[in-house]
């Protein structure tokens, strides 16, 4: 078991419960503790940062220096939102290489930064390097065999390569191949980085829904039973908006969109209520209904083969 | 389209400052057009990025401010991960969104800087994001009262809207830094304003010289 | 006691409107060892000259000053002077009263004190001067012409032409180079090997031009004029004194290799002639793809070899060549376009570069001139060429334009829609560079005769879509995205140095860019020549360039070996470093920093209280130093001494300026 210092963001608590839920469920399966930062704040998403450079740095400032234990080494700690996880990395970033800017927000949080030493992760990339490939196969129940998954990795999780570095900006790994290790098959397709309209989606949710149709139609021609992905944005976006998207593509597009840590759950064996699968706007419904058929086919096969 | 005229028309000292606030050298680009390629939102732009980017370069600061561009960026980093002459056009938008709200130029997306201001207020208040009050709070400020009512009901439904807003320890840290931020900021448009004042004399006088 | 004149030169109003050059007239008649002063106001004139030689007989003199400009201008003017006037050349000085005193202050009053000062350093380093004399070396009148492509062609035959033998070395099995790829070069849209072969066959058949294919050079030693390059003759396993290129061997060898000629695109054998117009037509076997080599068997060439020329166990040989002059002409490679993630980090087989369409357009290629998609065959119906992939990209290529793209894509676009009726060619591009003659008129006729669609805009992101590939640019001058469903996508790459050549610039003793091009003397004024003297410069290795450049810095490479060859011998740099073998400790540090080689050990012997006693001392070449002074400053004895500028020189200098 190693523990991870945890940092849910704001929407994990609201609208992307499901990615908070699943995480908690699978999390012991794949050997990590969570231990929820205290009274930790929002991070400042884009329209900090957007808006305010020193804001944007202040806010993240503030829970990098919740992360510092009061003796000894930071844990690690887990950021499962994209979006949290990327301003997290950059503060860090930019507070380290310069010094006056740091002294500045200093000031403004009131406080002395710490959270230098603290090493934010990404959750895709804690199951990539620290859990791993073959110990993710080794905890799955129910391998998800004949089942084809579009990973979609949205911007926030590889870009900018400074400041992520984990896995690669263009076409990056590290969800297929832990797809993979379930068993099922990560497609091959062209949108796995391209933006989904992000923090626009309430306020130009037509400009969204173009953006979405493109993605939702490249996963569907790739042969994709399901989009998964690993930020709460990218999920509202994709999962929320298929019916703008379809109206803008001008076909029917409904296409499941699962956090990848549901899909660790479905194939680990968890029940499927403590994973919220049912809380999605676009069903999953005909999604567990294949991976049932492929699981009864999987065991008819075997019997008829002994 | 307005003639452009190279002297009057262009705010010296505009394109040095925004690369200083944004860490880049808005120089450096040759307009190849790589971002606005790249750009996930540029279709939906007044000016394409690269445009804005000319904009920075020659100084047409209010022009710039107000576009409507800039608010249409979703900060996906796609233009700078590209870009051959490495300018980090992400951090220019940032930078140029900011001296918009800063220098209370007319945002080009009212929509958009309604739903961040909607955003950073409820943040201010309880330390973290409240969904549902953000929503209500965007929907009173934009006047897009009907629009996803059916989707917030879903969303209500599933139990993923919390109804009650956080309220954090640290709030008053929160609120605290929002301050200070604003106060610092305040102060430096302070800093600014006899280098602000320089500029606006020089301008005139480029007028007066024309005028002649 | 030496007889020191001193002229003082006015240089019109560039020194007499700042310096009062009466005033330093008279403090340096009262100067110890000056025995005659004189001012004029165009010393380096004839009759300024003229004076000085009268001055020198009518006084006597034997050291003279001249206070003037800057010795980059005249001090060769000077040494020439005085040698008329029966001295030798070395025993002047030159002060700078311009570029380093009236050109430089405005204060009159300093700068007149200045100039006493700079004229009384010179006349106390000028008496300590003594005489210095040039020697001679030899020149061995042979030059070796490192690359077969058509720099290196063109210089051998020029070189040849010139009287000159020549020996040409070629890394690959045949003369030819890039060259041999292209199908048609631009402007004039003639057959490249068509202009290419005639003088392949000219440079084989050349009585004074020795080739060295599949060879490479691994050591150069020596100096200019005295070259001794070693050259490995790499193993073909081909007796070329018995194969005859008759082609059998290849019709019948069993392995399928990717073809470096097609640039991949197309197979070969593993005993193979790299195209059909090859010279030297002979064969060569691959020995890393020939199962022979690899497993032991086969072996079919050799039965069916009429000529019996198989020789399996042939050895590498090392030769030895000695030349008066080198000339690097080892051309480009295609730049990597796999580190684009955005073009699909090379994984796309119908996303090509130019020098792939190249193949795939000429006849003698992999399709036999049909331009065809390598995922399926099919003949594509839009293309689309992207330039600048790798050039003026701080980011992830190189910062330089590559200089031939534009006009080799317009060439693709103009061949593309003749070969393809109704085929749709876009372009993607930043800038259109036609510098040359009739390449503008050549780009118009792309666009207006031929309707090639160009586009000004970079191209973010190629990926496939149902057997196609989208592209999805910009057009910067409408302001709008612009996508286009592609067949085949065409990479203008940016033109790179070979790999080796940092490798190569070291084993010539050359410098080399930050870009890996190897570097010429002055950018502008000495554009094939290198700081190592006998080592010249032709084709892309020093810069990106086209055939037309290339051609004409090759002949402009010859023109200057054959200068140096010509000449029976060598005259060395007087002012060189000179060991005093009595101080010399031989620690040999001078050696370790001499950035020319021009340092070795030597032994003496001397007689030491009765006994022969041998050490080690240090010996300058005087071929070789270029009088840097380096080894003056690591010597810790004090023992080696730049001729020219002495220890003692300097100091006499210090101590009259502050003392």
């Amino acid at each position: 078991m190693r523990t991870y210092a945890y940092y849910p963001g704001c929407s994990l608590e609201g609208t992307a419960k499901e990615y908070d839920r699943s995480l908690r469920a699978v999390a012991p399966l794949l050997g990590i503790h969570l231990a929820e930062l205290h009274d930790w704040s929002c991070c400042g998403s884009s329209a900090a940062h957007a808006t305010s450079h020193h804001l944007g740095l202040a806010l993240a400032a503030r829970n990098l220096n919740l992360a510092v234990p009061r003796s000894g080494q930071p844990a690690d700690l887990l950021v499962p939102c994209a979006m949290c996880y990327n301003r997290l990395r950059v503060t860090a970033r930019e507070l380290a290489a310069d010094p006056g800017l740091r002294a500045d927000v200093e000031t403004e949080i009131g406080a002395p930064f710490a959270g230098g030493p603290v090493k934010t992760r990404a959750l895709p990339e804690v199951l990539w390097k620290d859990v791993g490939p073959e110990a993710i196969s080794q905890a799955v129940v129910h391998p998800l065999d004949g089942l084809k998954i579009a990973c979609y990795y949205g911007c926030l999780l590889v870009r900018p390569m400074e400041a992520t570095g984990w896995d690669d900006a263009e076409d990056p790994k590290s969800l297929d191949d832990i797809v993979a290790a379930t068993g099922a098959e990560p497609v091959v397709w062209s949108h796995k980085v391209e933006c989904c309209g992000g923090g626009l989606s309430i306020s130009r949710r037509e400009l969204v829904g173009k953006l979405v149709a493109d993605i939702l139609t490249a996963a569907q021609d790739a042969g994709a039973d399901a989009i998964v992905t690993a930020c709460p944005m990218c999920h509202a976006n994709l999962d929320t908006r298929q019916g703008l998207a379809a109206a803008a593509a001008g076909r029917p597009l409904a296409v499941p969109v699962l956090y990848i840590t549901q899909l660790l759950g479905l194939a680990c064996g968890l029940p499927e209520r403590k994973l919220s699968l049912r809380s999605h706007l676009t069903s999953v419904g005909p999604l567990l209904a294949k991976i049932r058929d492929l699981k009864n086919q999987a065991q008819a096969a075997g019997e008829g083969g002994s | 389209m307005k003639v452009l005229d190279l002297a009057q028309d262009c705010v010296p000292g505009f394109a040095a400052e925004v690369s200083r606030l944004s860490g880049t050298n808005v120089e450096s680009c040759y307009a190849c057009g790589k971002c606005s390629a790249g750009c996930p939102l540029s279709s939906a732009m007044d000016y394409q990025p690269h445009q804005i980017l000319r904009m920075v370069q020659l100084g047409l600061r209010d022009e710039v401010l107000s576009a409507r561009a800039i608010w249409l960026c979703a900060s996906c980093i796609t233009c700078t991960v590209r870009c051959p002459r490495e300018v980090k056009l992400a951090q220019v938008m940032d930078a140029l969104r900011s001296l918009s709200r800063r220098t209370g130029a007319v945002p080009g997306d009212r929509k958009v800087v309604a739903f961040y201001r909607s955003f950073l207020d409820f943040v201010r208040g309880g330390g973290r994001l409240h969904e549902l009050g953000m929503t209500l709070a965007y929907k009173l400020r934009s006047g897009d009262l009907l629009g996803d009512i059916d989707l917030g009901l879903k969303m209500m439904l599933r139990g993923k809207l919390k109804p009650l807003p956080a309220r954090i320890k640290g709030r008053s840290d929160v609120a605290g830094i929002f301050r200070r931020v604003r106060e610092a900021e305040g102060q430096q448009a302070e800093d600014r304003k006899p280098q602000v004042q320089e500029l606006k004399g020089r301008q005139a006088k480029h007028r007066e010289g024309a005028a002649e | 006691m030496p007889r020191v004149g001193v002229f003082i030169c006015w240089c019109g109003s560039n020194i007499a409107g700042t310096v009062d050059i009466a005033r330093v007239v008279e403090a340096v008649a009262e100067m110890p060892q000056v025995v005659h002063v004189e001012d004029n106001k165009y010393t380096c004139s004839e009759p300024g000259q003229a004076s000085i030689r009268k001055a020198v007989s009518d006084h006597r003199l034997d050291r003279v000053v001249v206070a003037a400009c800057s010795p980059r201008m005249h001090e060769n003017t000077f040494r020439k002077t005085i040698a008329a006037a029966g001295l030798n050349p070395y025993l002047l000085e030159v002060a700078n009263l311009r570029e380093q005193c009236s050109w430089v202050h405005e204060d009159k009053e300093a700068a007149t004190v200045k100039a006493i000062d700079l004229v009384r350093m010179a006349v106390a380093k000028v008496c300590r001067h003594v005489p210095l004399f040039t020697s001679q070396s030899p020149v061995t009148k042979r030059a070796v012409v490192i690359g077969g492509g058509i720099a290196g062609i063109q210089a051998a035959l020029d070189i040849a032409d010139a009287g000159h033998e020549v020996v040409l070395v070629e890394r690959t099995p045949s003369l030819g180079g890039h060259m041999a790829q292209l199908d048609k070069t631009f402007p004039t849209l003639d057959c490249s090997a068509c202009i290419l072969t005639p003088k392949m066959v000219e440079v084989a058949q050349h009585p004074k031009i020795t080739i060295y294919a599949y060879s490479e050079v691994e050591k150069v030693d020596g100096y200019v004029g005295n070259f001794t390059v070693t050259i490995r003759r790499k193993a073909r396993s081909v007796d070329e004194t018995r194969c005859t290129g008759c082609g059998v061997c290849m019709t019948r060898c069993p392995s399928n290799v990717p073809n470096e000629f097609d640039v991949g695109l197309g197979k070969r054998k593993a005993i193979y002639v790299p195209f059909p117009q090859a010279v030297p037509n002979k064969a060569t076997i691959d020995r890393e793809h020939c199962i022979y080599y690899q497993r032991g068997r086969c072996r079919i060439c050799e039965r069916v070899c009429e000529a019996k020329a198989i020789v399996f166990d042939q050895p590498d040989e090392l030769i030895e060549v000695q030349a008066g002059a080198i000339v690097a002409a080892t051309g480009y490679a295609q730049f990597d376009h796999s580190v684009y993630g955005e073009y699909g980090y090379g994984q796309y087989p119908d996303v090509i570069t130019g020098l792939e369409f190249e193949r795939l357009v000429c006849a003698s290629g992999p399709t036999e001139g049909k331009i065809k998609r390598p995922s399926d065959g099919r003949i594509p119906e839009t293309v689309v060429f992207i330039k600048c992939v790798g050039s003026r990209d701080e980011n992830k290529g190189v910062s330089y334009c590559s200089r031939t793209c534009c006009m080799y894509t317009a060439k693709h676009a103009i061949l593309t829609r003749e070969k393809i009726p109704g085929s749709r060619v876009y372009i993607f591009y930043m800038d259109v560079r036609t510098a040359g003659k009739g390449y503008e008129e050549f780009y118009r006729r792309a666009t207006e005769e031929y309707g090639a669609r160009y586009v000004r805009g970079r191209v973010s992101r190629i990926y496939p879509k149902g057997g196609r590939l989208v592209v999805v640019g910009e057009d910067t001058i409408l302001g709008r995205k612009a996508v286009v469903e592609a067949d085949m996508v065409v990479l203008a790459a940016a033109m790179v140095p070979q790999p080796d050549a940092g490798a190569i610039a070291r084993t010539l003793g050359v410098s080399y860019d930050q870009d890996g091009f190897l570097t010429e003397a002055h950018p502008k004024l000495r554009p094939v020549e290198t700081n190592t003297a006998g080592v010249f410069l032709a084709g892309a290795c020093q810069g990106p360039k086209d055939i037309p450049d290339t051609v004409a810095q090759a002949s402009a490479a010859a023109s200057k070996a054959a200068a140096l060859l010509c000449r029976e011998a060598l005259e060395t740099e007087a002012m060189i470093a000179s060991v005093d073998e009595s101080r010399c400790s031989g620690c040999l540090w001078c050696e370790a920093v001499c950035p020319y080689k021009a340092i070795t050990a030597k032994t003496i012997t001397e007689r030491v209280r009765g006994k022969n006693v041998s050490r080690t001392v240090a010996e300058v070449n005087k071929s070789l130093c270029h009088g840097c002074g380096a080894c003056t400053v690591a010597c810790r004895d004090g023992a080696m001494n730049l001729l020219g500028f002495t220890n003692q020189q300097i100091l006499a200098e210090v101590e009259a300026v502050c003392l």
